[in-house]
């Protein structure tokens, strides 16, 4: 992006301009840019996602404001700004009203080092995994300060499950990145995905059996803390009220949705890049604007597949019990991640410069998987009743 | 560097400035009837008993320790991750292999006394003093 604004000052629209004033110019246009985009998407996922659940649950979900229900977003953006602000008498107020703010913090820088296509990247830091991985972590604080601050006995169980949940978490993703860090030896998201390649068994997903491992680690963990079902005890409808959101109304907890849904989009795109090749596409034409456009689709669609795979999980599976929760990260997740990182470097020792048939191997099992996987659901689509078949059209 | 660190910066304002824009706008078009009832603690209808911030379950402070300790191992690791394609590729992967694998190993240690010890189980069972 640097380049871009040089190049805007050197020959482009902004010519003659003072250079810090230039780039001001630059970042702030991006940045209102990328603001409607997550915007849109965090939006655009609240709505897709009801629709999605209530199709695999034979039900029909909103569909009433706009074709299918699509501007459904709009009106509850709207409705909740209209709504009433209640700070509870009982509760600390400061930190009540600054938690939201934490988290949208937390939230919003997580996308400066989100890769959209080459070159297309607000901040393409030396440290992007790690800077993720950190500046996330200012959305537990928000939820915990939410959980504590309220004064609320279920907004204090659900801030502090919250907290032990993410926290706990945190381990196994983070070790998980490594798995593919050997095979790059950068932290930079650009770095990582240029290291890949577009077809499938270039992935890091296939490098070798322990990114395959590492995957399935990282996804399930960045669920956890991203209060997914099957682990969403933080904010557990029918056992917490809202859990750390409860004392929130209108627009605050709405500033709490919006991280929510928006982090999923964030999950989607952290797997992709890490793992699924990113943006990565072949070269197959030099009009630079062409290839970029192609790369951000390629990249969305990707993203967005693991959203969607979210919500379908979402759909699909019962809320764990805390323990549960608890023996799941520290007795499995956290053991076979570390196994898996040095199984990875093991891997590097023996084979510095990638090993093509485990790659092809790995690619065939995955494919051979997928299959499998769709034998199942067409064989359960078929056994289900007439009446609770599923027509994505319907 | 300093251009994307300037990126970052902007994007970490940007959160806070469109909270505060989305909370202003909702301060100009909202209604505001506070009531006494309206404003009181949530807790299913009943008036609330006591307060909240109590003594909670010490689960949480046992939990907090053990990552603790592993979140600095981890602040450990990646360093060396980073930097170990270059090893291999001089010949010395096999040294920095393991020394990690002692460094995990010792953790690992850790983490069966904690286990074994039943600080992970949700509900410990503790015996009796007879």
């Amino acid at each position: 992006m640097q380049q871009f604004a040089d190049y805007l000052l050197d020959e482009g629209i902004l010519a003659g301009l003072p250079k810090s004033l230039g780039y001001a110019l630059v970042i702030a246009f991006f940045a209102f840019v990328l603001l409607n985009f997550i915007m849109l998407v965090a939006g655009v996922t609240s709505w897709l996602e009801r629709r999605v659940w209530a199709r695999i649950q034979s039900r029909v979900g909103p569909n009433r404001v706009g074709p299918q229900g699509a501007i459904q977003w709009l009106a509850d953006g709207i409705k909740n700004i209209m709504k009433e602000d209640i700070v509870p008498t009982a509760a600390d107020k400061p930190l009540f009203k600054a938690a939201p703010y934490l988290a949208m913090i937390g939230f919003f820088g997580a996308w400066a080092c989100v890769p959209f296509g080459d070159g297309l990247i607000i901040a393409d830091l030396n440290v992007g995994v790690l800077y993720i991985t950190a500046v996330t972590g200012l959305v537990v604080v928000g939820i915990l300060m939410a959980g504590w601050s309220s004064n609320n006995k279920w907004a204090l169980l659900g801030g502090m499950r919250s907290a032990a949940q993410i926290v706990s978490y945190e381990i196994p993703a983070a070790i998980a990145v490594n798995a593919v860090i050997v095979l790059t030896g950068t932290l930079s998201m650009q770095g990582i995905i240029r290291a890949q390649g577009w077809a499938p068994w270039n992935w890091f997903l296939f490098d070798n059996p322990f990114t395959f491992v590492a995957f399935f680690i990282f996804f399930v963990a960045l669920l956890a803390e991203g209060n997914r079902t099957p682990f969403d005890l933080p904010e557990a409808e029918s056992e917490l009220v809202a859990g750390a959101f409860t004392e929130y109304s209108g627009l605050r907890s709405l500033l709490f949705f919006l991280v929510e849904w928006g982090n999923l989009y964030i999950i989607g795109a952290l797997c992709t890049s890490l793992f699924l090749g990113g943006w990565q596409t072949p070269h197959f034409t030099d009009n630079g604007f062409v290839l970029g456009l192609v790369q951000f689709v390629v990249f969305f669609l990707k993203s967005y597949f693991l959203v969607f795979v979210a919500m379908w999980i979402r759909a699909t599976l019962p809320r764990v019990r805390v323990d549960q929760l608890m023996s799941l990260c520290w007795k499995y997740l956290v053991p076979i991640s570390f196994v898996n990182l040095l199984g990875a470097m093991l891997w590097v020792v023996a084979f510095p410069h990638g090993f093509l048939p485990a790659r092809l191997g790995m690619f065939l099992f995955g494919i051979m998987v997928t299959i499998y996987f769709l034998m199942r659901v067409a064989f359960h689509l078929r056994r289900a009743r007439p009446e609770m078949s599923w027509n994505p059209i319907a | 560097m300093e251009f994307q660190f300037a990126n970052v910066l902007v994007f970490l304002l940007l959160g806070a400035i469109t909270a505060g824009l989305m909370l202003g706008l909702g301060w100009l078009l909202r209604p505001a009837n506070p009531e006494s009832r309206k404003l009181s603690t949530y807790e299913c209808g009943e008036p609330p008993s006591g307060s909240a911030w109590i003594n909670f379950n010490i689960r949480f402070y046992l939990i907090a320790l053990v990552f603790l300790i592993f979140d600095v191992e981890i602040a450990f690791v990646y360093p060396v991750t980073v930097a170990f394609r270059e090893y291999v590729l001089q010949g010395r992967g096999l040294l920095v292999l393991t020394e990690l694998f002692v460094f995990v190993g010792i953790l690992f240690v850790g983490l069966i006394y904690v286990w074994a010890k039943q600080d992970l189980e949700w509900l410990k069972r503790v015996a009796r003093p007879s």
